[in-house]
């Protein structure tokens, strides 16, 4: 069924425009089935993960516009796709409007191919345009072992950067991230992808160091809801476990959300849980229509951890984790999550 | 009857049809995604399960290969066929050779109808997941249809679920089961009914500690209309279950949550040892306004409706009437030793 509510809408126009500016891109490149298409339905349009086998392969350029603290666009290309002849009028415009370019290498196939195609890309695009960030996701992790995955790393990275030097380029923003869609790290990658092109990334990090330092909160997040793609983080250091739970307890929040949902005309809506809906609430201009809440949750676990939620302002969550023995300071917490929200308000507005 | 709270439940059908993954994923935490390691199971594998307070489940989970059967219907007859209390058996939706299977749940019939006449019979049609979304309703009732003229023969009566660990419908089915083995259902239902009265909420569900499966709820006469999902129940048990899997990973367990929704609020706790009750209740409608507020009013009225404190009080007198209500619920879960 068509996503309506215009989150996250597919266009198949490679140059979507807003107010006169065209919306930064990511582009996503690779291989054919190094796993292009899966990412994006796993991330933008709840795909479960085994349902990525039945994806056909993509043989015109597809595009997914994400919208939450900021727009951008998510563009994949075939994976045939040749950088240096066909449409390259075309390609060069891409790489203008980019941001960063996600190269997927299937990590469970012979990688050699893959990195000559990768050298070319990255010589080609950082011509036209060297501010582009290069963002190699080593893909299709789950398969290999611990110890298998860290030498993939060091072998991809190590050919990589040689190679680049060899061309005489030192400079390449580039990265390395071991991805899988069924686990956490795509997420994890992909919002390192997204904070990088973030004006306000430094902003929202002080703001949440405050927000941490003031009411005993351990590690705080700032999630867009959607797609689970965290815009920031406080500089405390983050471990894998911790980071998980947060997302987790996204999911079950909106699932349960979405079973009490109260639909007075629209019968139909009951049968899907989907959790579609988190745009802005405080959009007023619906006029007689019911206004919703902006949801809230919290949960304690044994070991005295409490994760706690809070929906701010255009389908983004503040997800924290505190202490039991921080918890009789819970209204000091929620005035500091509401100053929080406020400074958020601000910050969207001057955007 | 006194004092024999052990309750047999026969586990059948071809191999691979998905019994050891079921199993595991209500009695043992493992998710559908770790059922894919199972190996085939040998000959009969024996779980032990306390349920609630003085129950304790005992599962035979029969290892479907055609060696093993025989021998349940030859050999070790009646050492299988005692004092079962439930058959669950699953008929996979791939299977090329229905006609086997259905012979095999008549023969289990028969050596029940022997051994154990009073035995209550689960059909679980499984692997839904594999069948087109149209063509669901229609593979399940044909199934069933043939099933149900066998068991009239024997004078059982088949109860049937269609099912598949990749969503709730798994956890419907095992609810009803486990269930239909309490003898105290009715009085929890009753007294979840008063409880709901008294505390004048929407909704109120019990849940089995360990499994999360659903033992009774209560809707209230004047709810507002979140009902038009009759699978809410088991899809609750679904996200939970999944929740405490990621709180496994933190080793730690999961204890409390409370849901503060766009609709409705909800708060689910520890009722007894071994009961979870979470209690479900429609915000109070806030009349929004004409809609003429600019944006800088905006904030304030948003400060306004989520005052830290306004929820907090309608969630303590929750929280005292959990704690009444839990001696009651004590009470209940020892008398099922004299069930
Ligand atoms: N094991 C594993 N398989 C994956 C992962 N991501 C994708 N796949 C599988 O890889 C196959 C190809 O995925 P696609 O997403 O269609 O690949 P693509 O890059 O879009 O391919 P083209 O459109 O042909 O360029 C599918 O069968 C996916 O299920 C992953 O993280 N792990
Ligand atoms: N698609 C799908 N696969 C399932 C489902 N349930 C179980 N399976 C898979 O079926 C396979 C066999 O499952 P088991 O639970 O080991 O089968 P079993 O009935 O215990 O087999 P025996 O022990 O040999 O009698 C596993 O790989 C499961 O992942 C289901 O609902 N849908
Ligand atoms: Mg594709
Ligand atoms: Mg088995």
């Amino acid at each position: 069924m068509a996503d309506s509510r215009g989150m996250v809408s597919e266009a198949l126009t490679i140059s979507s425009h807003r107010q006169g500016q065209p919306i930064p891109k990511i582009l996503l490149m690779g291989l054919r089935r190094c796993g292009k298409s899966s990412i994006c339905q796993v991330m933008f349009h709840n795909m479960q993960p085994l349902d990525t086998l039945y994806i056909e392969s993509t043989s015109r350029p597809a595009a997914t516009v994400f919208s939450s603290f900021i727009d951008f666009e998510v563009v994949e290309l075939p994976g045939q796709t040749n950088v240096t002849d066909g449409w390259n009028d075309d390609i060069e415009k891409l790489f203008i409007e980019s941001g960063a370019l996600i190269y997927v290498i299937d990590s469970q196939d012979e990688y050699i191919n893959s990195l000559a195609n990768l050298h070319s890309i990255i010589i080609h695009a950082v011509q036209i345009n060297p501010q582009i960030n290069i963002e190699v996701f080593i893909h299709k992790v789950d398969d290999l072992s611990e110890d298998f995955r860290l030498d993939a790393q060091r072998d991809i990275t190590q050919r990589v950067t040689d190679e680049l030097l060899d061309d005489g380029l030192l400079n390449v923003p580039l990265s390395f991230h071991l991805t899988s869609i069924f686990d956490h790290s795509v997420y994890e990658a992909f919002s390192r992808v997204v904070q990088k092109k973030l004006p306000q990334l430094a902003t929202l990090e002080n703001l949440l160091n405050v927000v941490c330092q003031h009411s005993g909160i351990e590690k705080a997040f700032l999630f867009d809801i959607k797609s689970k793609i965290f815009v920031a983080t406080d500089s405390s250091p983050m471990d894998v476990p911790t980071y998980e739970i947060c997302t987790d307890f996204i999911d079950i929040t909106v699932d349960m959300n979405s079973l009490y949902k109260i639909d007075s005309q629209d019968q139909n809506a009951g049968a899907k849980n989907t959790g579609d809906d988190y745009e802005p609430y405080s959009s007023g201009q619906e006029g007689g229509k019911k206004e919703s809440k902006p949801i809230g949750s919290t949960t304690r676990l044994s070991n005295g951890l409490i994760v706690h939620l809070q929906q701010m302002v255009k389908g983004l969550a503040l997800v924290c984790l505190m202490r039991k023995e921080s918890m009789p300071k819970i209204a000091l917490v929620e005035y500091n999550i509401e100053f929080f929200r406020n400074a958020l308000e601000q910050l969207q507005q001057l955007a | 009857m006194a004092g024999t709270a052990r309750r047999k439940l026969l586990l059948m059908g071809r191999s691979g049809s998905g019994k050891s993954s079921m199993r595991s994923i209500i009695f043992s935490n493992y998710s559908a995604f770790d059922t894919r390691r199972l190996g085939a199971t040998i000959d009969v594998e024996h779980q032990n399960l306390r349920f609630l307070g003085n129950m304790t489940l005992s599962l035979w989970d029969c290892g479907g290969q055609d060696a093993y059967m025989d021998n349940y219907f030859s050999s070790q007859r009646d050492n299988i066929f005692q004092m079962v209390e439930a058959l669950i058996f699953v008929f996979d939706v791939e299977s090329k050779e229905l006609r086997k299977d259905i012979e095999t749940f008549v023969l289990c019939l028969r050596n029940l109808y022997e051994f154990s006449p009073s035995a209550r019979i689960f059909a679980l049609v499984h692997k839904m997941d594999l069948v087109v979304v149209e063509k669901r309703q229609d593979v399940y009732r044909a199934l069933m249809h043939s099933l149900e003229d066998t068991s009239a023969m024997f004078s059982f009566k088949v109860q049937g679920f269609a099912t598949t660990i990749w969503d709730e419908s798994l956890y419907k089915a095992w609810s009803n089961i486990v269930c239909s083995l309490i003898p105290n259902v009715g009085i929890y239902q009753k007294h979840l009914q008063t409880f709901a009265e008294i505390s004048e909420v929407d909704e109120v569900i019990l849940f089995e500690k360990t499994t999360f499966l659903v033992l009774s709820h209560v809707t209230s006469s004047k709810s507002p209309g979140f009902e038009s999902d009759s699978t809410r129940f088991e899809k609750i048990s679904n996200i939970i279950k999944q929740f405490k899997q990621s709180c496994n990973k933190l080793r730690s367990q999961f204890q409390s949550l409370s849901l503060r929704g766009s609709d409705c609020s909800a708060y689910l706790d520890s009722m007894t040892a071994s009961t979870m009750i979470m209690v479900v209740m429609a915000n109070k409608l806030v009349t929004t306004g004409t809609g003429s507020e600019e944006a800088e009013s905006g904030v304030v009225d948003l400060l306004e409706n989520d005052d830290p404190f306004s929820g907090e009080a309608e969630n303590n007198i929750i929280l005292a009437n959990i704690k009444i209500a839990r001696k009651m619920f004590e009470k209940i879960e020892h008398m099922s030793l004299d069930g």
